[in-house]
């Protein structure tokens, strides 16, 4: 693997000289902002269809089993006379989780961010392994492909939940989506963490080796930290999750008993014995909680320095923003078990866990407040990016409060699996990461395009979405407390149930109003791309390197030298100076001292 | 673009922080990475072999042979000879790497070679030990439950099941796919049956039965001849003959699967590191770190061949020593 990376640095030298064919450019092109782009297109596409998706599977909750055209038009055999079948509905349900949390906010936010930012703000001319980075990408294609692929198999896509708990997922026989469907999932995410892997090798080592003269690492911008420590993040949780899954395909394919025991399907004994789902438990979450940290992190970092840079104040807090990421780093490895406190967990290790997970709320806190102080009588500049991440602060809050409420053990066995559960985690991972995914792509759609997206379609787009959001997710948690269970395909057949049948209705309302606006974005953010007005070199007058570098990407990011480093980040509004922003690369005058942060 | 040269220009005035150029720093966090891999692994192990605590393999019951001595009791011999052999690979590795720092081409290419034949050694000898394990020697029933009933005479000593069962001849027709008779292949039948053994037993008076039961002496629990005789009639469901990933003549199945994909995940790491010191070995020969004018790529490897080796310390550790 090192191997490849030497040779491959050295063929770089010559970047500059040749010529770059269409080839070279655009598909296998080894420049981060290229891969970067890439990474944002592809988790656009995926982000399009995972929406899709819950906007269908909403659709069936609201009015279950209704002929629906649209329904008999998509899933084709799926949905006789317009009626979804149950096997699709909970097919819909995994992939839904599967490719939002993975490819869109995983890949989609880290690729994107992690490798346009990176080298741009640190001041390198490129990744250290520009080869290795190309690589992380393709295998991320793949991926994305046989994910795509696998919802096109006979007995259906794989429909075990995204977290494939056995024996759904370990024996081939359970039900259509164990099948082909299973596997095809099993493989693509063993290829994304492949691809994860690389990236993340490459974003670690990129920032420790590759800092420009003078950017030392309490000089970087938050967004590099939370970068950096979601890398670290990665490379720590995946290789578990690898674990779980070469486990599983083994019970799957090669008849071991690793979860699995005591099995009768129609009557037949299976040969299985010894195995315990619960241990797929504890592996998958062990990095499945951590994943939810390498979902928000980067949104954290980009929320933060669009929020300092449009009150035109410095961070409030720069060294308790860097030690809560490390925190909330560290917390994350130790709190999995308040995913299972109603597995058969040993209620001693319950309250373990329960004391552990409400730790993390002293980091979220501490950022939460800096963030809201950050604010505080700021000159605040309305823009998209900026609503946007005061969007994301209110969705983190609002979601962080009912975590306090399912990291307790005791609270949490009454609302296990419904769907309070499930206004939780949209709101406080998938809205909020979104926020701020959606916040970094209006503020660095000029560094990535040399074009501005339309400000109007953009005021648009937050507001109907964010009030598209808590209509959705807020009345989940009522229904989730009235005990409505999540991933079921119809409540119709529970009349205690049925109080919440209206409340479902209007979900899904908003659910389809927030996935149709972000028609408006699509279309803003490829027509932008052609016709968007030309950008100044500093739009947002921010003190980060990147906006030093020429609007047109050229290879190795700075004519000349790069620029040095003389001061930290978040030098807006420093007395003493006639502009309210002083980039990083300018020297301090005469008797400036740099400010103690 | 170039990261040399970049690195020239940018750390011109600064310093590598960790004093590790970028593609030794990506071996290491590979490392980190991997290592949480088999941490994965090895829980997964604990988690299992508490499950079963008290009814787990013994391991100097199971490795007891060696190669080309038939019938001798030597456990923990041969695994002991495949460590070490590892452990002087790493050594040998070690020695390339310094023989790299002083440019000392022909050192370089001895220690190389010795490392490789080191682990060439070693994937065989794994080999060899899986093809054991799956031979298995002394055969076992397995009961209704799952639990494995093993064989001894009086004295404590194992008792294979050809010394006392007589195989009569099968008219079962073995169950196949292609026969259309039944929708899962089955494994091959055993040689004997359940009621050849329940004859065998009942005409040898010294032969008794060992549960998989650990007693507070450590040692499997032994039955009476008349609970002996008991237990096979009423329990016994099938004889079993070596370890696969189903069955395991030694106790729990679960040791099997976790033998053969543990210490098969590990065979698979050192024979890619067999495979990527070999092409590394050819680039030495060929003098292309010569004329770089550094061995940084011999250092590379040889981090993750220690981490190979350091890896099968623990899983040494953990299946055959506690």
């Amino acid at each position: 693997m090192s191997a490849h990376a030497d040779n491959h640095a050295h063929d770089d030298d010559h970047g500059h000289h040749h010529k770059e064919t269409f080839v070279t450019k655009y598909i296998f092109s080894q420049d981060h902002k290229m891969i970067a782009k890439q990474y944002l297109i592809t988790g656009t596409i995926m982000g399009v269809i995972g929406v899709l998706m819950s906007m269908m599977f909403r659709m069936q909750i609201a009015w279950p089993e209704e002929p629906n055209v649209l329904f008999e038009a998509l899933l084709g055999k799926w949905a006789p006379d317009g009626v979804m079948d149950a096997d699709i509905y909970l097919a819909l349900v995994t992939i839904h989780g599967t490719i939002m949390v993975f490819f869109v906010l995983t890949a989609g936010l880290s690729g994107t961010f992690s490798n346009l930012l990176i080298p741009l703000q640190i001041g390198a001319r490129d990744m250290a392994s520009g080869f290795l980075n190309m690589v992380s990408y393709w295998l991320f294609f793949v991926s994305s492909v046989i994910m795509v692929i696998s919802l096109f198999v006979e007995a259906g896509p794989a429909a075990a939940g995204w977290t494939i708990y056995p024996p759904l997922s370990a024996l081939p026989m359970a039900q259509g989506g164990s099948g082909m469907g299973m596997t095809l999932w099993l493989v693509s995410m063993a290829i994304f963490i492949a691809s994860s892997l690389l990236g993340s090798l490459n974003y670690v080592v990129t920032v420790i080796n590759l800092r420009t003269k003078g950017m030392s690492m309490t000089r970087l911008p938050l967004t590099i930290w939370a970068f950096f420590v979601t890398a670290i993040i990665g490379i720590i949780s995946f290789p578990v999750l690898l674990s779980a899954a070469l486990l599983l395909i083994m019970d799957r394919s090669f008849g071991t008993s690793f979860f699995l025991s005591d099995i009768f399907i129609q009557g037949e004994v299976l040969h299985y014995q010894g195995g315990s789902p619960v241990l797929f438990e504890h592996l998958f979450w062990f990095l499945g909680h951590p994943e939810v940290y390498i979902v928000i992190l980067p949104a954290m970092g980009l929320v933060s320095e669009i929020m300092a840079s449009n009150s035109r104040k410095p961070i409030f807090g720069y060294r308790a923003m860097i030690a809560s990421i490390l925190a909330i780093a560290f917390l994350s490895t130790i709190v999995w078990g308040h995913h299972m406190f109603i597995s058969g967990m040993n209620p001693f290790l319950g309250s373990v866990f329960t004391f552990t997970t409400l730790l993390i709320a002293i980091p979220s806190a501490v950022k939460a407040f800096n963030w809201i102080t950050t604010l505080w009588k700021g000159n605040l500049q309305m823009n998209p990016a900026m609503l946007f991440s005061i969007g994301f602060v209110s969705t983190f809050i609002t979601g962080g409060l009912t975590g306090i409420i399912l990291g307790d053990s005791a609270l949490d066995i009454n609302v296990h699996d419904t769907y309070f559960v499930v206004a939780h985690f949209h709101l406080v991972m998938g809205i909020s990461a979104l926020y701020g995914m959606f916040a970094g792509i209006y503020h660095w759609y000029p560094k990535m395009f040399g074009r501005m997206l339309n400000k109007n379609l953009g005021y648009i787009h937050f507001w109907v979405t964010a009030v598209c959001a808590y209509g959705v997710f807020f009345p989940m948690h009522f229904i989730g407390m009235a005990g409505l269970p999540r991933r079921y395909y119809t409540n119709s057949n529970f009349p205690l149930f049925d109080d919440t049948a209206n409340a479902n209705v209007i979900i899904t309302i908003f659910a389809l109003v927030g996935g149709v606006v972000q028609i408006v974005y699509l279309y803003n953010f490829f027509a932008s791309i052609f016709y968007g007005k030309k950008t100044v070199q500093n739009p947002w007058k921010s003190t980060t390197l990147e906006w030093t570098a020429p609007i047109k990407h050229i290879h190795g990011n700075w004519e000349g030298e790069i620029p040095h480093v003389y001061r930290w980040a978040y030098d807006y509004s420093k007395p003493g100076h006639d502009v309210d922003f002083v980039p990083q690369n300018v020297p301090l005058k005469d008797g400036e001292e740099e400010l103690q942060h | 673009m170039s990261t040399a040269v970049a690195e020239g220009k940018t750390w011109g005035g600064g310093n590598q922080p960790l004093k590790a150029s970028y593609g030794k720093m990506m071996m290491w966090f590979f490392i980190v990475s991997d290592a949480l891999t088999f941490s994965g692994f090895l829980a997964a192990y604990g988690f299992s072999r508490f499950k079963f605590i008290d009814a787990w393999p013994i391991a100097d019951e199971v490795f007891t042979h060696f190669p080309f001595l038939h019938g001798v009791d030597a456990p923990m011999y041969y695994v002991a000879f495949m460590t070490f052999v590892l452990i002087m690979s790493s050594v040998t590795m070690v020695l390339a790497v310094d023989a790299g720092h002083h440019m000392n081409k022909a050192k370089v290419t001895i220690y190389m070679f010795l490392t490789i034949i080191g682990g060439l050694i070693f994937v065989g000898s794994q080999a060899w030990e899986w093809n054991t394990f799956i031979k298995g020697d002394y055969g076992a029933v397995q009961t209704k439950g799952g639990n494995i009933l093993q064989f001894v005479d009086t004295e404590g000593h194992r008792v294979a099941l050809k010394d006392f069962v007589v195989a009569e001849e099968k008219y079962r027709t073995e169950h196949n796919r292609k026969d259309g008779l039944w929708f899962v292949q089955e494994g091959t039948l055993p040689t004997y049956t359940v009621g050849e053994v329940v004859k065998g037993l009942e005409a040898h008076d010294n032969v008794l039965v060992r549960t998989q039961i650990i007693n507070e002496n450590g040692e499997k629990t032994v039955l009476s001849r008349a609970e002996s005789l008991r237990q096979i009639k009423e329990n016994g469901t099938l004889v079993v003959e070596g370890a696969n990933l189903h069955v395991n003549e030694y106790g729990s199945p679960l040791f099997a699967d976790f033998f053969f994909f543990i210490t098969g995940f590990h065979g698979f790491h050192v024979f890619s590191g067999v495979i990527i010191n070999i092409i590394i070995f050819f680039n030495v020969v060929l003098g292309t770190y010569e004329r770089r004018g550094s061995y940084e790529m011999v250092e590379k490897v040889g981090l993750y061949w220690h981490f190979v080796d350091l890896v099968w310390v623990f899983v040494f550790t953990f299946f055959y020593l506690v």
